[in-house]
């Protein structure tokens, strides 16, 4: 086989990602056509920028899903193939079977793996992990920072130094002291697990209450199956091989292992952990921000006067009221939960080394950066496309929300 | 003014105190000790052999004990062993008379910040070192970043929707979606790589440690300016075009003033308050791109240390790290409302 010539690679590597424009075409045509029906996200395609941040966005997330189901990859991004180790892109595999895809697109890795398929996967770590993670950091910044903008005194003095403490701590030392293999061996992040994720039950829970309690007979049969079904996910979550810690010196049991409907690896569930906590302070001082500045509006005092509880008005009169911001700051986060799951790979934190996520791939390409730059540009232009993209998203938003 | 100062400054010791002491505590959990005392002795230390190396180090007293000595206000260990007395106050291995004559109390009040195990020198001593090394870096990077951030700003928010605001605010937004680990790889590799690329810089920054110059230098420092002046210019911009849009400044063009002199003498003072404030908030997100831009230059300052300091669990140089970026954090802080309240008239008089 002869090696490939530029143009040929980059026709190749367009190929391989038809699965994702054509998703990419039918999505744009759908919500094109329905735009006027779809609200703020309809409004997203009148503004180029926002449509543009909006197809980066989207191109990372079906190439994710679609790596995750490997229809793009050309090979195992773990597999070793003789004779490729560091080879420049579009070099040919030197004895190709039947079925195997006959040329490295971008090239070998120092362990002779394929670069194309380990940023393509790479995507999926990404996709999967920054979304939820920014999520739980807003139910936590959130179920805090209502309250502490909404009472003030004591409480909010007492969550801002909470708060403030945590920001003051470089975001790299909190890494390097929570994400090592000695830590998780302490279980300190599992007890973190514990209390960060019983958040968003408390908020669903508080949210559909203080809605419904006056209509018992609804509210209920409500709470109890939309919190039994939380419990027993957060109960799966938490616990692994039937405890909650087992280590050395203490083991904690909780959900048996029967009930348990899945198991997140340490090393996942410590970066996981990590990212919310280093994100929620943040998130709480925004919220906390907004929710001190609406509860002086007539339609906070009209609720009071009503006589509503005060979480309903937290909940269902300052927080949807909030939203605008919260959106486009949520976009923001995401990206900025991107560059801290980079950061963490850079550092070779809390990942196993061969994951393939992109700041793991972008450490181990560093170290021979100044003879073959190929194993580290990839993920490294990805990461810079998905983040630039959640960036033009967010002022697409920010730009249309303001508009009415 | 004294007063707020005050206040600021208790509740700074107090943050100070309550995050060394997370530190502390994470440092010390035994898992670490038993790497550190692996690190420190041998590999192959069974588990005794372990348990009596800390215990003769002092790492197996109560962790309040332990930060009470760090922090200088509870007498530091002691232990008798059989050629002689070691302690915390003691260098090496001294005789019973000698340990009583030396000093009891030896912590961070006293003026003694511990002994880094991987260096195997005075903490005080490295950090002043590594400190004077990251300051010349973060000196040229505000250098190139503040007055390049502010011009970018000033110059997209004169005239806002214009093409010129266009290309700056897509080209400070590009700026903030690369962290500092993309940006100088992708320097690097433009710049400094040996086999294509232009050869026009140095990869490392090793030999900017004793004479940094143009070659060596100037990657390190714009990869970190280049993250943080995004922000700073996208607030200019936005402080720029409030300020271009005040009744003021109509006033000024109906009274014919020229362009040039609305921009440099009547909105250029009221649009830079709220990036001042910006850029003292920005020092902490230095910190984070001085420890990635170290690491990836191999440029040895007090991002290398801290580095350093967290893969080898070395206590007492990490709790020193994290006291200096703790006090550069809210210093910063301070500084900014201080100077946010002294810029702006309004706030100062009422």
């Amino acid at each position: 086989m002869e090696p490939l010539g530029w143009i040929e690679i980059i026709a190749r590597v367009l190929y391989q990602f038809t699965p994702v424009w054509i998703a990419l075409i039918i999505l744009f045509a759908v919500s094109a056509a329905f735009k006027r029906k779809l609200g703020l996200y309809g409004k997203l395609f009148d503004s180029p920028i926002g449509m543009i941040g909006f197809a980066l966005v989207m191109f990372w997330v079906f190439t994710g899903i679609f790596g995750a189901l490997d229809l793009i990859i050309t090979h195992d991004p773990l597999a070793q193939v003789s004779g490729l180790k560091n080879k420049v892109p579009g070099t040919a595999l030197r004895d190709a079977e039947d079925g195997q895809y006959a040329w490295y697109l971008l090239g070998g890795d120092n362990l002779a793996r394929d670069v194309f398929s380990r940023m393509v996967k790479g995507a999926w770590v990404v996709v999967q992990i920054a979304p939820l993670a920014t999520l739980f950091a807003f139910m936590v910044g959130i179920t805090l920072g209502l309250p502490a903008g909404y009472y003030g005194g004591r409480l909010d003095t007492f969550l801002s130094f909470l708060a403030n403490l945590i920001l003051a701590f470089p975001v790299i030392l909190l890494f390097y002291l929570l994400v090592t293999p000695e830590i998780v061996d302490t279980g300190v992040p599992s007890y973190m697990a514990a209390v960060l994720f019983v958040f968003p039950i408390v908020f669903l829970a508080v949210l559909l209450n203080s809605r419904y309690y006056t209509r018992p007979n609804f509210r209920t049969p409500l709470l109890i199956g939309v919190l039994g079904v939380a419990i027993w996910l957060y109960l799966s979550l938490i616990s692994t091989n039937g405890y909650l810690v087992n280590t050395r010196a203490i083991s904690i049991p909780a959900l048996p292992r029967t009930l348990d409907l899945f198991d997140i690896p340490g090393g996942i569930l410590v970066v996981f952990v990590s990212v919310v906590f280093v994100n929620s302070p943040t998130v709480f001082r925004i919220v906390r921000g907004l929710a001190m500045d609406i509860k002086t509006r007539d339609y906070v005092a009209a609720a009071q006067t009503r006589g509503e509880g005060p979480w309903y008005i937290m909940l269902w009169e300052i927080l949807p009221n909030a939203r605008g911001p919260l959106i486009v700051d949520f976009c923001l986060r995401i990206g900025y939960t991107t560059i801290l799951l980079g950061t963490l790979g850079f550092f070779g934190l809390g990942l196993p080394p061969e994951s393939p996520d992109w700041g793991s791939t972008i450490n181990e390409g560093r170290k021979l950066l100044s003879i073959y730059l190929h194993p580290a540009l990839p993920p490294a232009l990805a990461l810079l496309s998905l983040v630039l993209g959640l960036n033009l998203l967010a002022d697409g938003l920010r730009e249309e929300s303001l508009k009415d | 003014m004294g007063l707020f100062i005050l206040r600021r400054s208790g509740v700074m010791i107090l943050t100070a105190l309550c995050l060394t002491f997370i530190v502390f505590f994470l440092t010390n959990l035994y898992p670490n000790l038993e790497k550190l005392a692996k690190t420190q002795g041998n590999f192959r230390m069974s588990d005794e052999a372990v348990e009596s190396w800390l215990g003769s180090h002092g790492y197996l007293q109560p962790l309040p004990v332990k930060y009470g000595q760090w922090l200088g206000v509870m007498p530091g260990w002691t232990h008798q062993g059989d050629d002689g007395v070691t302690g915390r106050c003691l260098r090496g291995t001294v005789t019973e008379e000698e340990a009583a004559q030396g000093r009891r109390f030896c912590g961070i009040l006293q003026g003694d910040w511990g002994y880094s195990t991987v260096f195997r020198d005075d903490v005080s001593g490295i950090i002043a070192t590594r400190l004077g090394l990251t300051a010349k870096l973060m000196f040229w990077v505000l250098v190139l970043m503040v007055p390049s951030a502010l011009l970018v700003g000033v110059l997209a928010g004169m005239r806002e929707g214009s093409p010129l605001d266009r290309t700056l605010s897509t080209f400070s937004i590009v700026t903030t979606a690369t962290p500092e680990y993309v940006s100088g790889v992708i320097f690097i590799a433009v710049f400094a790589s040996s086999t294509v690329g232009l050869k026009w810089f140095k990869g490392t920054a090793t030999s900017a440690m004793d004479s940094a110059n143009f070659e060596n230098f100037f990657l390190p420092v714009l990869t970190i300016a280049l993250y943080g002046m995004g922000y700073i210019a996208r607030m200019t911009r936005a402080s720029m075009t409030e300020v271009m849009t005040a009744q003021y400044i109509r006033t000024a063009r109906l009274k014919g003033v020229s362009f040039r002199n609305i921009v440099m003498k009547h909105a250029l003072r009221n649009a830079l308050i709220a990036p001042f404030t910006v850029i003292m908030l920005q020092f902490p997100w230095l910190l984070n791109g001085v420890v990635i831009v170290e690491t990836l230059f191999n440029y040895k300052g007090f991002g290398w240390t801290l580095v350093q300091a967290a893969g080898n669990n070395d206590i007492e140089l990490l709790l020193a790290v994290s006291v200096v970026s703790v006090i550069v954090v809210l210093t910063t802080q301070l500084i900014s409302d201080i100077g946010y309240v002294y810029l702006n008239p309004r706030i100062r008089i009422s």
